[in-house]
């Protein structure tokens, strides 16, 4: 059965799923470990979502935090604003991606993280580089913050649309060559296998309960919304928790949540409870806004927009594709997965994907939330949208927006433009209608 | 047209400018006509192994935007506001058929923006065959090296399918003596600039290094000969500028308005990284055994740093630029820099804060390629080396 509770504490607050309840119990009690961390002995590992390799560092006992995820916690916290400025204060352009200024004006302001505490310096930066250029200079930015050991395991682009063995042989002897010792070397702990094996056997079953709970959104209704409340659902998976436990367990609580509600046709829970009639059903490429999160998915479901499928939900991995982590092919289950991030793809590649989510989610059209942050998302998304429109022949629009600097959410701007993407919408099933 | 003493230099200079600013590429599509089955192979900033496309008998032709006199109808299309320039300008260039004579395209791994411009290339121009060249940022021999070796054989079987050629060993270790040859004469190019900023103008030298993205290499090293020989007759007069290093357009290309304003404004630009592939390999690229390897060693453990790449050791993060100082003798680093161009904006606060461990004077300012106002540049860059001076008076 879905359980609404209403947070006692806060009763105007979201009314959350359980499994939301859950994930925020996980969170909290991740931010707890990392505040204590330097008080009890652990070690601290920074890296980033995609191309997260968390079961490595989990068999050296790291603690990972995710510099993306504190970054995002600081939008949602409307934080994220005044860490920017505070970076661009210090030298930092007006130009550059704002998730790193974010984090580096938190830096400046004290690293407090979430949960009111100061989030540990990391002992080492795993500067896990697939789909986007900028991670290369964060991670060389909060090295000279930090000087501590940093290590580089680059990630071939799939420019080709495959993946060779060169590639997978690249990286694998990355990982025995340079990752693994130097993890070792800080952690003090000697790599053991059989743990990334165990790992990484926990993470294919959760994956599988993930692309299940993503792939719901091809049912009419949607019992999901795959942008904003996937959000939340990729969460444990691209985060801290893959390979443990708690995330085979919320991901399997999610999974029976959602089952109820097809089963009683229900549409997505919203922030305001559950979503009214389903209208319009939407792909949507590129990431979100953090600044304004609950006001831009306001927008959405008050028109009775459903996302059923999102580019961005596929960051930290393309599970819906088939690839599982390999408990058999440990290293090079780990490469594969790093090469198949969805920034890690070519535009191509790309294309291919929204169209086809189009057609398989029978979805009435694109959007783009182009960010100002972003050229791995954001170069190109003009020409993937005539393509996808060419191909598919459903409308698509375009939205700017930043992930984490609310001076480019223009609430105004945004709500016109969706109005009238719906208003397009509807001219054209009236089109269809009329052509029948 | 540029200031320039009525000698032989004058003629070299006028000839660059031609090439420079023909931005139909009259000269390479007369070198693609002037033999059936000739092709030409079209690449991006920052670096791509310009031997094997040599070897494989094409034309490398550096695409590097279309500056400041191409008028930007249909890219700016394609991009919103907040990319820089030379994707939009380059599209241009494709979609209005400036480059429809070009067989093929490189997109090397410099950026996000360039990595996306290869799947636009691929949607947009599915006639033209079009590559990524994924450049390594593992520099040992055995890993990153034997992966960019493998990427550079892929290079070779690419543009061995556009020309129907298998290309040989031999071969291409005949193209890399040639571009050894180009390197020296560049290496002493530059050399003699850091000697006798007076003589050799950057504005100048610009457009003479320019001139070999478009020319057969053989034709520009030759071009250069005779740029140094008529340079080494003749004396220009000397004056009171300060001497700075430019960094940071190491892709987009600054305006020639711009190298120009800076050297009005009083600064001899002794150093900088526009166009870096023709200096990419500081010293010759080896020409024993396997070819491939060679090149692979080359570009792993002896070539230029800049933004684009990982530096390793922390400890040497971007003492490159210290150095560039120190052996070109600078006063001074002008940081110019393309907007929005996250590699160098990135990077621009540690290159700074090492400037400043260093006791370096710099300034920074951003710039596009269709930039026009020079005014400000002029200024901020004048005060710099009236401060400059000042200090080193002091
Ligand atoms: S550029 Fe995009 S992918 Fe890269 S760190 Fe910034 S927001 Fe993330
Ligand atoms: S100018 Fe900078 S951001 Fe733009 S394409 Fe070149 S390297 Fe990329």
């Amino acid at each position: 059965m879905t359980i609404i509770t209403r947070p006692a504490s806060k009763p105007a607050d979201i009314i959350k799923d359980a499994s939301m309840s859950k994930q925020k119990d996980m969170m909290a009690r991740h931010y707890e470990r990392l505040s204590d961390a330097p008080a009890n002995g652990e070690k601290v590992a920074a890296t980033f979502v995609p191309g997260n390799l968390n079961e490595l560092l989990m068999c050296f006992g790291f603690a990972n935090n995710l510099p993306e995820v504190n970054a995002i916690q600081s939008g949602l916290r409307k934080q994220s604003g005044g860490y920017v400025m505070e970076a661009e204060k210090s030298g930092h352009s007006e130009d550059v991606c704002t998730y790193v200024k974010s984090d580096i004006g938190m830096m400046s302001k004290g690293n407090i993280g979430p949960n009111g505490r100061k989030l540990p310096d990391p002992d080492v930066l795993l500067l896990s580089y697939t789909g986007c250029f900028t991670f290369m200079k964060w991670f060389e930015l909060l090295r000279q913050q930090y000087n501590c050991e940093t290590i580089m395991f680059h990630t071939p682009y799939m420019a080709d649309g495959k993946i060779t063995k060169d590639m997978i042989k690249y990286m694998v002897k990355q990982l025995k060559q340079d990752v693994i010792p130097k993890l070792e070397k800080v952690s003090g702990v000697k790599f053991d296998i059989d743990l990334l094996r165990a790992h990484l056997r926990k993470s294919a079953i959760a994956e599988e309960d993930l692309v299940w709970v993503l792939q719901s959104a091809k049912t009419k209704p949607s019992p999901i919304d795959a942008y904003f409340g996937g959000i939340y659902y990729i969460g444990p998976i691209f985060g801290a928790f893959r390979g443990t436990d708690d995330a085979i367990d919320y991901y399997r609580f999610l999974r029976q949540e959602v089952e109820e509600r097809i089963a009683e046709g229900k549409g997505p829970v919203t922030p305001d409870g559950d979503m009214g009639q389903e209208r319009y059903r939407l792909v949507v490429e590129g990431p979100p806004n953090y600044t304004h999160f609950r006001q831009f998915w306001k927008m959405f479901y008050d028109e009775g927009a459903v996302v059923v499928a999102s580019s961005y939900t596929k960051v930290g991995g393309t599970y819906d594709f088939g690839f599982r982590h390999d408990p058999v092919n440990p290293l090079e289950s780990l490469a594969e997965y790093c090469l198949n991030v969805y920034t890690n793809r070519n535009l191509p590649m790309r294309v291919d994907m929204l169209e086809n989510y189009i057609d398989e989610y029978q979805a009435d059209g694109l959007l783009i939330n182009s960010i100002k942050s972003c050229n791995s998302f954001s170069a190109g998304q003009l020409l993937m949208m005539r393509e996808v429109e060419k191909r598919t022949g459903k409308p698509a629009a375009f939205i700017e927006t930043d992930l984490v600097d609310p001076r480019y959410f223009s609430p105004a701007n945004v709500k016109n433009r969706l109005e009238s993407y719906f208003q397009m919408i509807e001219q054209k099933r009236a089109g269809l209608r009329g052509a029948a | 047209m540029l200031d320039v003493p009525a000698s032989a230099t004058a003629g070299i200079i006028r000839r660059c400018e031609d090439l420079f600013s023909d931005l139909h590429f009259s000269t390479a599509r007369a070198w693609k006509a002037a033999k059936p089955g000739r092709k030409v192979i079209g690449f991006m900033p920052y670096y791509v192994p310009r031997e094997i496309i040599h070897a494989a008998g094409a034309l490398p032709l550096g695409i590097l935007g279309g500056g400041d006199q191409l008028e930007v109808i249909h890219g700016d299309a394609y991009y919103q506001s907040y990319i820089c320039r030379i994707p939009r300008s380059t599209i241009e260039l494709g979609v209005s058929g400036r480059i429809d004579f070009v067989d093929g395209m490189l997109f090397p791994s410099i950026c996000d923006v360039i990595r996306n411009l290869s799947g636009m290339w691929m949607l947009m121009f599915p006639n033209t065959a079009t590559r990524y060249v994924d450049l390594p940022q593992n520099f040992e021999d055995d890993v990153g090296g034997e992966f960019y070796r493998s990427e550079l054989n892929e290079i070779r079987e690419w543009l061995g399918g556009i020309t129907g050629q298998p290309i040989t060993d031999d071969a291409i270790r005949a193209s890399i003596e040639v571009f050894n040859e180009n390197r020296r004469l560049v290496r002493e190019a530059y050399t003699l600039r850091t000697d006798e900023p007076w003589n050799v103008p950057a504005s100048e030298l610009y457009l003479v290094m320019r001139a070999g993205f478009v020319l057969p290499v053989e034709e520009h090293s030759q071009l250069i000969r005779d740029y140094l020989a008529s340079v080494r007759d003749q004396q220009r007069p000397i004056k009171d500028n300060s001497r700075v290093v430019v960094s940071g357009a190491f892709c987009e290309q600054p305006p020639l308005t711009l190298i120009k304003s800076i050297e009005l404004s009083g600064c001899y630009i002794v150093d900088d990284d526009f166009l870096l592939i023709n200096r990419w390999e500081r010293s010759d690229v080896s020409t024993d055994g396997d070819p491939l390897a060679a090149l692979s060693r080359a570009f792993l453990h002896d070539s230029h740093s800049t933004p684009p790449k990982y530096e390793p050791d922390q400890a040497k993060k971007g003492l490159y630029l210290v150095e560039a100082v120190r052996k070109h003798r600078a006063e001074g680093v002008i940081f110019a820099m393309a907007s929005f161009c996250d590699p160098a904006l990135l990077d621009r606060p540690m290159l700074q804060d090492i400037l400043k461990a260093h006791g370096v004077p710099q300034i920074a300012f951003k710039f596009a390629e269709n930039s026009g106002q020079m005014q400000p540049i002029r200024e901020q860059a004048g005060t710099f080396s009236d401060s400059i001076k000042l200090w080193s008076g002091a």
